[in-house]
């Protein structure tokens, strides 16, 4: 491997159109573009997808971990946030 | 000659291009130092090699006396390929491998195009085919070759010296023989006089922005379309071939 380490990547592809971009994985490139290219070449080499996006890994902003009791829990007790509390009549069978 | 065996012959030089440029890129395999381009470099020599699969089996069939893609590629000796001296030529370093497929993709994409343009409709097919995959060639080495020049001193100069280098062997692409001249009348194929001025503005416009300079005017070296090849060409058939002439028939 080189001495120097180029930056990490995330990948997201868009499989289909009309289908969002999901993450993929990650890579490392030196530029945006050097990432784009290696995003395609190495993720969507059997047709994965139809559009590719590429992000710094540094630049996202991700929830800390220690903070997880804070961000996550208070939404486990709050039930009627789901749409439970609807009497579905009968014969409706999509919804 | 007649017109079919011009069109044997045609698709057989642009398969041995193809093919040679296709086994230079396979010596690199699992050995570039990161993952990434170790797998656009297989890619890209697996496009290559795709492509001379192609134009070798349309041979095979115009030619009619049943010979397969593997008899081209594997069964025929030295002076029978009719690849240009530029694709044979070794890796080198990595500025030295990225300004051969830059050369020699700039080229191969004008002709693509024009044979997408030819009469003959499954040359103009494969053509097609093949010009997708170079488009992505060209992005791929030409922002290789910006980030070089343009890079650090020591690898403006060192990609300088390869584009100095291997400048000599561009010369054949636009020499014109009897084969591109009875393509060109028989199948309204590539005008090579008009992709040798594209192709310089092309290059010069890559080169100019890599901060790099255009290699002076020179003697240029020529054989390829002939079949007379630099010495460095022995070695490359050698292994290519190796496996099939040991044990013709061999399968996976």
């Amino acid at each position: 491997m080189s001495e120097q380490v180029w930056p990490l990547y995330e990948v997201f592809i868009r499989t289909r159109g009309g289908l969002s971009h999901r993450h993929a994985g990650s890579l490392h490139a030196a530029d945006d573009q050097m990432a784009l290219d290696h995003a395609r070449d190495t993720y969507t080499r059997r047709s994965e997808g139809v559009s590719l996006w590429v992000v710094r890994s540094d630049r996202i902003v991700a929830s800390d971990p220690a903070e997880t009791a804070a961000f996550f829990e208070p939404a486990a007790d709050k039930i009627y946030r789901h749409p439970t509390f609807y009497d579905i009549p009968d014969g409706v069978e999509n919804l | 000659m007649r017109p079919e065996q011009t069109l044997t012959a045609y698709a057989l030089r642009l398969g041995d291009s193809a093919l040679i440029l296709g086994q230079r890129m396979v010596e690199l395999v699992a050995a570039y130092p990161e993952l990434e381009e170790e797998l656009a470099n297989a890619n890209f020599a697996l496009d290559y090699i795709g492509q001379a699969r192609l134009f070798y089996t349309y041979a095979g069939e115009l030619e009619g006396a049943g010979r397969s893609e593997d008899d081209f590629a594997y069964f025929r000796p030295e002076h029978e390929f009719r690849n240009l001296l530029l694709v044979e030529q070794p890796n080198g370093h990595f500025g030295d491998t990225i300004v051969r497929q830059f050369l020699f993709d700039v080229y191969y994409l004008l002709v693509l195009e024009a044979l997408t343009r030819c009469s003959d409709r499954r040359l103009a097919e494969i053509a097609a085919r093949a010009e997708k995959e170079l488009r992505y060639h060209l992005r791929h080495c030409s922002q290789w070759l910006l980030r070089l020049g343009d890079g650090t001193e020591e690898s403006h100069q060192k990609v300088q010296q390869s584009l100095d280098e291997l400048w000599r062997y561009t010369g054949e692409m636009f020499a014109a023989d009897a084969l591109d001249d009875a393509m060109r009348t028989l199948f309204d194929g590539p005008d090579l006089g008009a992709i040798a001025a594209e192709w310089h503005r092309d290059v010069a416009a890559v080169v100019d922005e890599a901060t790099l300079s255009m290699p002076p005017e020179q003697h240029m070296a020529s054989g390829g379309k002939k079949g007379v090849h630099t010495e460095h060409f022995g070695y490359l058939i050698a292994e290519m071939q190796n496996l099939p002439r040991t044990y013709p028939g061999a399968t996976w």
